[in-house]
């Protein structure tokens, strides 16, 4: 009977190690398909858009020699698919290539772009759900009051108010007109000087370094495109919270909340908001991972060195290498967040979570 | 109950209010520029390498004749003469094939080496063996890998000869050793990084081995260029101890810097921001001529463009007073010849006009009374979008009726380039400081099969003109300057009336500055931006 109980026990844990172990085989060749298909769909519309990548070599003065000879180095002569193999094996050597703009090598060129980004784009979160979450549950415990009614004219604005007017705009009055925040650039230029750059993460970097006077500089370009992108990103996160809230407070298990005669603000914090945040942080990890993709028009107002202008001016001039280096971090991180978030999801919501 | 949750998010709301306001509250005042720093904003995405026999567009080009030195450089007074530079005298042999340098004694580098006539050797043959984009600039005086270490060589320590394949005219010459491909780079420094043979060219790409009056300290691609004072520099040393390039694209932008004074200098300012600046009393602007020029080309593979009536009635349906005005305002002025004012041979007549009438008698005469169909391939950027469109109006009060095709820079370019378009609205900067740099692809076509090895914009539009390609081929190697020039106006009369080529204007660089800003003047062409004379008070 022991002996029957014990190989049981034993088989149940070989066995839940074998669907642990092809759980994990599957998310791999997951991973793999998912990393080919973005690479073949890139690399296919690189070649098919109707721009020659030798003229971002060249330019347009070159003779008809140099521009023959440099179509050849660069492979152009060759079939699709080998040109597409030869990038692949590539890459899988680690070697994402040279960038044809910046003559750098991708890696550096993104290692120098995407901090500048992320430092953005993390501020711009930290604003969006530090705010949208509260107004959402807000709006939806008033709902169809005016509290309720402002929050959806802010959040109809947010999204239909082209980005780049606002930015001029805050910038017109926040920069130009009161004082309150550095204009464009991610810095003063007497600092270009003084600060070298570790991380890339330049608010980290002038930190560690105990460069206060740097710092704040820093903080003060910053405040106003993440601001701008936390706005943004508010308006979605604060529709979406009421939504998943209205959906909660609709159900039997606040009723009996209530009729247990816990405190309003117990129900919606404690029960109410806590089960609406399981959908809401894949909400946020998605919405934090668009704004890691950079964001053109922002950085194009703000003249902001990040990976969004990089990878948009690369695929001007198909700058294919730095597109698709571009690419394979965009994509990482769509799927590191993904991830993040289903973590999130088994710690949040027990039912989830695999006995 | 309702009011507990209520104050729950006033707190968490007022907190963040208060903790914005403070943050803010304690944010330093923008300060203005420091006083030895020139700050510049520039577009700096077309900028691709700082090596001299590669660099050919953008601000690492226009940064050249700041950070090195050339055999003759133009004049700081005007900008359109050639100067000796590291040259001290020079002369041609009697057949005009051999061009012997002395060079000025005692000239250091940056890096402290000193200045040979073996460096400048050295980087002329170096341009040529690399053969990037502008090396044609040199041999087209017939240099190549194989010959140039005999024809262009050191004969002493401070001299130096060249030996051409023809008898050029030596303005010609002269004139190309002024470019940015005649750049003076230092042979032991860049030697030293040399990597399996490739003449530095990959360390170089964004290195510095100059002597001019200011170095490159840094660059960051499409984020930074910064110069600062070469004090081993042989004349006159810069006034300022540092420029500093930074990227901002969007005009608006550079407009709101400059009049916070975050920048000094604001070189991408859209007419409308002009308009403002013009304004501002404490900000002046400084417009040079440029050598571009506009213009509009008709493909002769599409039939009816190819037919001279067409041609010429086309030109008479464009309203450049009226584009002058407006679009081009303050960036152009109108110019119906393709090489720009201040070049030898230039021309100031422009017959054409606003003509329906005329155009509408011409279009009957080529078979066409009530007018065709056609398209036209423009950038989807001011001001070739204004210009189109303008055109667009215009054509069809003829019956002309154009679909205008929009598309990236890059994009109208690689379909101009393979010839596939109608019609198309670009424009031309000169390579180099000389007439025939224009001539040689606006009047020169030697080849007009698919196949061609010459692909100028003569062939782009298909233009087969045997003729005035011989009449061009004449003027570069008439040595008596104003015969030259009259052989270029020549040309350019028949151009105007027969080419397929509407020429619009020719463009005016406006570059905004701050008041304190002393001496800022752009150069006609590239590479003669004189940062070195700028100050502040």
């Amino acid at each position: 009977m022991t002996d029957q109980a014990g190989a049981f026990q034993a088989g149940r844990a070989a066995r839940s190690r074998l669907r642990l172990l092809r759980a994990a085989g599957s998310f791999l060749g997951v991973l793999v398909l998912t990393y080919l298909g973005l690479l073949a769909v890139t690399f296919v519309i690189g070649r098919v858009i109707p721009i020659d990548p030798v003229l971002s070599v060249v330019g347009d003065r070159a003779p008809e020699a140099v521009v023959a000879r440099v179509r050849e180095e660069m492979g152009l002569n060759k079939p699709i698919w080998e040109q597409f193999w030869l990038y692949i094996s590539r890459i899988a050597r680690g070697d994402l290539g040279m960038s044809l703009l910046t003559s750098n090598p991708v890696l550096k060129d993104i290692k120098r772009a995407f901090p500048a980004t992320m430092e953005l784009a993390t501020a711009g979160t930290i604003i969006g759900a530090g705010a949208g979450v509260p107004l959402g549950v807000w709006a939806a415990v008033r709902r169809g009051r005016w509290v309720d009614q402002v929050m959806r004219v802010v959040g109809l604005f947010g999204y239909s108010v082209p980005i780049f007017w606002l930015g001029l705009m805050g910038l017109l009055l926040f920069y130009a007109r009161l004082d309150w925040v550095g204009g464009p650039g991610r810095m003063d230029v007497a600092y270009e000087y003084t600060l070298t750059p570790v991380t890339g993460l330049l608010l980290l970097d002038s930190a560690r370094a105990g460069q206060w006077d740097a710092f704040r500089n820093l903080l003060s370009h910053l405040v106003l495109p993440a601001t701008l992108l936390g706005y943004v990103s508010l308006a979605y996160i604060s529709r979406m919270t009421r939504s998943f809230m209205l959906n909660e407070l609709s159900q039997e298990y606040i009723v009996a909340a209530r009729a247990k005669g816990l405190s309003e603000a117990r129900i919606i914090w404690r029960h109410a908001l806590r089960n609406a945040m399981v959908p809401l942080v894949t909400v946020i990890a998605l919405s934090y991972a668009g704004l890691l993709e950079g964001s053109v028009l922002t950085e194009t107002v703000f003249a902001w060195p990040g990976l969004g202008l990089y990878i948009t001016n690369a695929l001007q001039n198909a700058d294919m290498n730095a597109v698709l280096g571009g690419t394979i971090v965009v994509g990482s991180i769509f799927i590191g967040l993904n991830l993040l978030s289903d973590v999130l999801y088994r710690t949040l919501d027990p039912r989830t979570r695999e006995r | 109950m309702a009011n507990s949750s209520h104050q729950v998010i006033g707190c968490l709301l007022g907190g963040t209010a208060l903790a914005l306001v403070l943050g803010l509250g304690a944010l330093p005042l923008a300060a203005a520029t420091p006083k030895d720093t020139l700050v510049i904003a520039d577009k700096l995405d077309s900028s691709i390498t700082m090596d001299p026999a590669e660099v050919f567009e953008g601000t690492s080009a226009e940064v050249m004749g700041d950070i090195y030195d050339r055999l003759v450089r133009f004049s700081e007074k005007d900008p359109s003469r050639p100067v000796n530079d590291l040259a001290k005298s020079w002369s041609v042999s009697p057949d005009g094939r051999t061009y012997s340098f002395e060079l000025k004694p005692g000239i250091k580098f940056a890096s402290g080496n000193p200045v040979t006539a073996e460096d400048v050797a050295w980087s002329l043959q170096r341009a040529i063996i690399l053969d990037k984009s502008p090396a044609f600039i040199l041999s087209q005086f017939g240099f190549t890998k194989d010959n140039v270490a005999q024809m262009i060589k050191a004969t002493g320590p401070l001299s130096l000869t060249m030996t051409t394949d023809k008898n050029y005219a030596p303005s010609f010459v002269i004139n190309c050793l002024t470019a940015n491909v005649a750049c003076v780079v230092d042979k032991k420094l860049v030697l030293a990084h040399e990597d399996k043979g490739d003449l530095g060219y990959g360390w170089l790409k964004t290195n510095y081995a100059g002597s001019g009056p200011l170095k490159l300290r840094e660059w960051r691609t499409n984020e930074v260029i910064m110069l600062e004072r070469n004090d081993n520099y042989y004349g006159r040393k810069s006034l300022l101890g540092r420029v500093i390039f930074r990227h901002v694209n969007e005009s608006a932008t550079q407009r709101l810097l400059l009049e916070k004074g975050d920048i000094d200098v604001a070189l991408g300012l859209a007419p409308q921001d002009l308009d403002a600046v013009a304004k501002e009393p404490a900000l002046k602007t400084t417009a040079t001529p440029l050598g571009s020029v506009f213009y509009i080309g008709l493909n002769q593979k599409n039939p009816q463009l190819a037919k001279p009536e067409v041609r010429e009635a086309m030109k008479w349906l464009v309203d450049y007073s009226a584009m002058e005005a407006t679009i081009m305002n303050h960036i152009g002025v109108v110019q119906q010849n393709f090489l720009p004012n201040g070049l030898l041979g230039s021309s100031n007549v422009n017959p054409y006009k606003l003509d329906v009438a005329k155009a509408k008698a011409l279009l009957a005469k080529a078979g066409y009374p009530n007018g065709f169909k056609v398209t036209m391939d423009v950038r989807s950027s001011q001001p070739y979008q204004g210009i189109a469109e303008a055109f667009q109006q215009t054509a069809r009060r003829a019956g002309v009726d154009i679909e205008i095709l929009p598309g990236d820079g890059k994009q109208v370019l690689t379909k101009y380039r393979a010839r596939k378009h109608d019609i198309l609205v670009y424009n031309w900067d000169v390579d180099y400081w000389d007439p025939h740099t224009n001539a040689d692809t606006f009047a020169r076509n030697p080849d007009n099969s698919d196949t061609a090895k010459s692909k100028p914009l003569a062939w782009r539009n298909a233009w087969d003109i045997p003729e005035m390609t011989r009449k061009a081929d004449a003027a570069v190697l008439e040595r008596d300057a104003k015969k030259r020039a009259a052989m270029y106006k020549d040309i350019q009369n028949d151009f105007r009336k027969t080419s397929p080529f509407i020429m619009l204007f020719q463009t005016i660089g406006v570059a905004a500055v701050r008041g304190n800003v002393d001496g800022f003047k752009l150069g006609p062409s590239t590479g003669s931006t004189y940062l070195f004379n700028v100050s502040k008070h």
